[in-house]
């Protein structure tokens, strides 16, 4: 066939083109193992979808927040295994206060000394007298540096160090996080590409059922739950993946499926002789993958917002989270009083809300790069 | 059930006198890669009533063209230079305000994919009588308007009563006649068809060319046929451009363009065409791959897939030269390409 | 009832259908049962030899398409039959079996239309081209590679091996179609559907991927179903064409007995609206009635009859005409044409 012959002149040269398929071109599958291949391939693609990410700066500020939690947790165990004496800075059972000296009332002249006096020699003993000085072990106790054992955020009401709390806490954020992320993921691909592809009963069937569970209050279902169950991170973290696995992310997934689905290379892969299962996990998953993905970024910061209401209301058997941070201090009213404790209410409030945020940045960029129409050209 | 369109405007026409010249235009779309030459120095003239054609494969730059002259283009779009004469004044040197008069009154355009020409929430009628009413404001009655439609829904074989019908009841080949009624509701001296009939089926395009073919006749308009179709180009037009990589590498009348074609491209385009017509002659395939426009090939565009190509004609650019009768070809080897062709049969 | 079938002159068919019928229920409501249907393929009947390309030709919304996918098994047919049988297996395709199936994808192939979409994105033409032998899980890696790269060679993409791991999206649409030649080819089947597997591409590189199927049909022996609009590309890719019309064949014959002689008025309307790339011929028109219509619950009468100009009583009275042999292998279903 010479037509053949000259038609390669030309494709040579565009197909040359790549260093990577070039090189691979010298190789034979005898002597390189094609799992070495697709590693060089996820690689190069993965190469290429990080260029697309990083022209995102908000995608990157959202990774780089997302390192320094990631980091935070990390570094709470080290910190309690070296400089930190558990005793003190055990975020659940360690206890501090600090010794602030304070005079009693100098002088009773009216109604509120005279209580500030009495209150006194209640708690100091009957020897009280006016103008002594008396020790205060102080809890929760404003960030200090000083003394032995410094707080650099503070103590809670019960004298635990706010710091440690807040990165032992980091941790268990992130495995809610990834618990309930990669639930949603596998059961609402599951539940999208096979509702997707076998359509009729089945379909109907399951995406009654996502409605049903899209429909049902989330929040108030969990505390229902919680207050019936003793539920720990890794349950709230699998209950969350798979109420949103099989309502809103699996009727989302399964409309990107069923675009797939129609797409002439499923026929395809049956003409080749491939069963459902086949088709269903090689060719619709994988297509819909980075949608879930991005679902999946999403899911996490959800999961972390639901973790901190559950905890707000003290429904979750877990001994520390942001959420029972912010929960120990409204129990024992510090919220009231405003401002004045901050350090109770804002690092845990705070890092809810980063965490969350940076979670979902991260989703838009990665969205970016999947959705190639919101791309700048 | 077709009504004549005397009673619409009827022009008076020269043919020896033109009525759109496109002279030396340079378009480049900017994108992140780089700048694409979409449109290189392309020029041709439309006579008043003639229809002409521009043939090339998809990325040719054909469509390109077609926007350039109406303006339409996309934001990433630049003219770099030349100028679009419609009856001696510059079309590129007009506001938008003055351009966007001159479209559908003065060039009307029929589009690729009827679909999305129309929307799809209102009536066919009041979607014509939007145009009416933007370019006669004031100067026709609603039931004139009524009148005119009617009129135009007839020229094109269609009832009067499916201008109250939606764009789903109709059916693909209606659409694109309802499509033609509104190109031609301002009565414009130019038609752009871009693929018109490329999604409809063999049948009916061949009743919407031969509409439009009577409509151009008797109204005395220009049309400008762009499609990849060379059989249908081959029916309908006077003269012939065809297009490669942003260049109009051949130019003239149909028949002498499809008799001889001069520049290889054309002649292996022209050959590679099935036809159940005339003996069953081995088509010419075209080899390699199209024209990367954002980084073209020094010298003739088409040098890397032309099996005549010789040194010069990957050092200099050949540029558009008249052969005779109205006959141009950008190609060095022009005269070489018939003693090649019998070549390249054996 | 059996009608008649074209009979290549060869002995045993490769493929033989019989009163092929797909019928698509119209949905009205959950708990209503359809009374409508939808008669896409509408009980035809044709044989294919071994080797033999038989072009399906139509407009859009004839059932050429919905035929094309019952012959290979992607959607089961309402009624009829359909035989295929090469050397040792014999088998009608409706009853195969879930276990049977992919012995029988071994031998019947399809090539689709849009080569942007035949492909999965995620996959290298390595994945996409030995898919059929991976799940029918033939060969080794190694064994996979080799016979890749041949196909690869053998469908002019060259040198095969810069070509195995890239993305579809890498490559041109021509280079795509090559790539979808080759993953029909894998299995060396005889008989392979080819579904408008040109009209989307360019005019050049359309005829190029034309002369790579009948050159590789003619070396593989394998048999096309070639379905297409476009009667010019069917008559370089086709040694028969059949035209159907709203669910039936209305006229089969050899491919150069049908251009030169059309019988069928549907057929001659069709084939004078072919534009003819030569502005010197003049063609003379046909003129049929109104536009197509629809094929949801027909009438008895011959499919044609609302747009045939030459119409008569016998059109009216009679049920839709048999498609009968009218002389040489060329069979018409029509009332009107004489043998």
């Amino acid at each position: 066939m010479s037509i053949n012959e000259r038609t390669t002149k030309h494709e040579v040269s565009r197909a040359t083109g790549d260093d990577l398929a070039r090189e691979l071109a010298t190789r034979a599958l005898a002597d390189t193992p094609i799992w070495r291949i697709r590693l060089r391939l996820f690689r190069r693609s993965f190469a290429r979808n990080w260029a697309l990410f990083r022209d995102n700066k908000l995608g990157l500020v959202g990774l780089a927040m997302i390192a320094i939690f990631a980091v935070m947790a990390i570094i709470h165990p080290i910190l309690m295994a070296t400089v930190w004496d558990p005793a003190i800075y055990d975020p659940v059972v360690g206890y501090d206060s600090v010794a602030v000296e304070v005079t009693v009332v100098e002088e009773v002249t009216d109604p509120i000394s005279e209580m500030e006096y009495q209150e006194a020699r209640l708690r100091f003993g009957p020897l009280t007298s006016l103008g002594d000085t008396v020790t205060v072990r102080l809890q929760p106790a404003p960030p200090t540096l000083a003394g032995d054992y410094p707080h650099f955020l503070g103590t809670d009401p019960q004298g635990r160090d706010i710091f440690s709390q807040l990165l032992y806490s980091t941790r268990a954020a992130f495995l809610l996080g990834a618990v309930a992320a990669l639930t949603t993921v596998l059961f609402a691909t599951t539940v999208g590409a096979i509702a997707a592809y076998y359509g009729g009963w089945i379909d109907g069937g399951l995406m009654r059922f996502a409605d049903l569970i899209l429909l049902m209050p989330l929040l108030p279902l969990l505390i229902v739950l919680s207050a019936a169950f003793s539920i720990n991170m890794v349950m709230l973290g699998l209950l969350i993946g798979v109420l949103n696995g099989f309502g809103g992310t699996a009727i989302v997934l399964k409309s990107q499926a069923l675009a797939i689905k129609v797409k002439a290379y499923i026929d395809a892969a049956r003409v080749a002789g491939g069963g459902d299962w086949h088709v269903i996990f090689r060719h619709i998953v994988p297509n819909v993958l980075p949608l879930t993905f991005l679902f999946m970024m999403f899911g996490v910061t959800e999961a972390i917002a639901i973790e901190a209401t559950l905890s707000f209301f003290g429904l979750l058997n877990v001994p520390m989270t942001w959420g029972v941070m912010i929960n120990t201090a409204q129990t024992q009213g510090y919220l009231l009083s405003g401002t004045d404790f901050w350090w109770l209410l804002f690092p845990a409030g705070l890092a809810v809300s980063f965490l969350a945020f940076a979670f979902f940045i991260v989703g838009r960029g990665m969205d970016e790069v999947i959705n190639p129409r919101l791309r700048a050209r | 059930m077709t009504v004549s369109l005397e009673s619409l405007r009827t022009r008076q026409i020269d043919p020896t006198k033109p009525l759109l010249e496109v002279d030396d235009v340079v378009m480049h779309y900017k994108i992140k890669a780089g700048e694409v030459s979409a449109v290189d120095d392309v020029s041709f003239t439309v006579h008043q009533g003639e229809a002409v054609g521009l043939v090339g494969e998809s990325g040719c730059g054909k469509t390109s063209v077609a926007l350039s002259l109406l303006r339409l283009l996309p934001s990433n779009a630049e003219y770099i230079s030349g100028e679009i004469r419609l009856d001696g004044e510059n079309l590129l040197a007009l506001s938008d305000e003055e351009m966007r008069a001159r479209r559908w009154k003065d060039i009307a355009m029929v589009f690729q994919g009827a679909m999305n020409s129309w929307n799809p929430v209102y009536k066919v009628g009041d979607q014509i009588r939007e145009v009416l009413d933007t370019h006669f404001r004031g100067m026709m009655s609603y039931d004139e308007q009524r009148h005119h439609m009617e009129r135009l829904f007839g020229s094109v074989g269609l009832p009067g009563e499916m201008l109250d019908r939606y764009p789903h009841e109709f059916s693909g080949g209606m659409r694109q006649r309802a499509v033609i009624a509104m190109a031609l509701a301002c009565s414009p001296s130019l038609i752009i068809a871009d693929e018109p009939t490329t999604a409809l089926d063999v049948i009916v395009q061949d009743q919407i060319l031969k509409e439009l073919k009577r409509i151009q006749a008797e109204m005395g308009m220009s049309i400008i046929y762009i499609s990849h179709d060379i059989a249908v180009i081959a029916e309908v037009t006077d003269s012939l451009g065809v297009m490669y990589a942003g260049k109009l590498v051949e130019y003239g009348p149909t028949s002498e363009v499809f008799a001889r074609p001069r520049h290889p491209y054309a002649y292996l385009l022209l050959r590679s065409t099935p036809s159940i017509t005339g003996p069953r002659r081995v088509l010419a395939p075209l080899e390699g791959e199209p024209c990367d426009l954002l980084r073209p090939p020094a010298g003739c565009r088409f040098n890397p897939r032309c099996p005549f190509a010789t040194r010069r004609c990957t050092e200099e650019e050949p540029p558009l030269l008249d052969i005779g009768g109205g006959h141009k070809v950008a190609c060095w080897n022009h005269e070489d390409v018939p003693a090649l062709e019998e070549a390249l049969q054996r | 009832m059996t009608a008649p079938a074209a009979t290549p002159p060869q002995t045993k068919p490769l493929l033989s259908v019989r009163d092929l019928e797909q019928r698509f229920p119209i949905s009205r409501g959950m708990f209503r049962s359809p009374n409508q249907f939808i008669h896409a393929v509408d009980g035809i009947s044709f044989d294919i030899a071994p080797g033999e390309s038989l072009g399906l030709v139509g407009e859009s919304g004839c059932g050429k398409s919905t035929t094309g996918r019952m012959l290979v098994k992607l959607m089961e047919p309402t009624a009829g039959k359909i035989v295929f049988s090469d050397a040792e297996y014999e088998k009608d395709v409706a009853k195969i079996s879930r276990s049977g199936v992919k012995e029988f994808r071994r031998r019947v192939q399809m090539i689709f239309q849009d080569p942007y979409e035949s492909m999965n994105p995620r996959r290298t033409i390595f994945d996409t081209v030995s898919e059929p032998m991976a799940v029918q899980k033939v060969g080794t890696i190694t064994d996979r590679e080799q016979r890749v790269l041949e196909l690869l060679r053998l469908v002019g993409l060259t040198p095969p091996e810069s070509f195995l791991f890239r993305y579809p999206h890498e490559l041109s649409g021509g280079q795509r179609q090559r790539v979808a030649v080759a993953r029909a080819l894998v299995m060396n089947p005889s008989f392979v559907v080819a579904d408008e597997p040109t009209s989307m591409l360019d005019v050049s590189i359309r005829i190029s991927i034309m002369e790579l199927m009948t050159n590789l049909a003619k070396d593989l022996g394998v048999s096309y179903l070639y379905i297409t609009h476009d009667l010019a590309v069917a008559r370089y890719m086709c040694d028969r064409i059949a035209v159907m019309y709203l669910g039936k064949i209305v006229e089969i014959g050899p491919t150069e007995e049908i251009l030169a002689n059309p019988k069928h008025p549907y057929t001659k309307a069709l084939l004078s609206a072919v534009p003819v790339p030569d502005p010197s011929y003049v063609r003379t028109p046909v003129e049929i009635k109104g536009g197509i219509s629809k094929a949801i619950n027909p009438e008895p009468e011959c499919r044609f009859i609302q747009r045939c100009p030459w119409a008569t009583d016998v059109c009216f009275e009679n049920v839709h005409p048999p498609l009968e042999d009218k002389g040489g292998g060329h069979m018409a279903a029509c009332y009107l044409v004489d043998a």
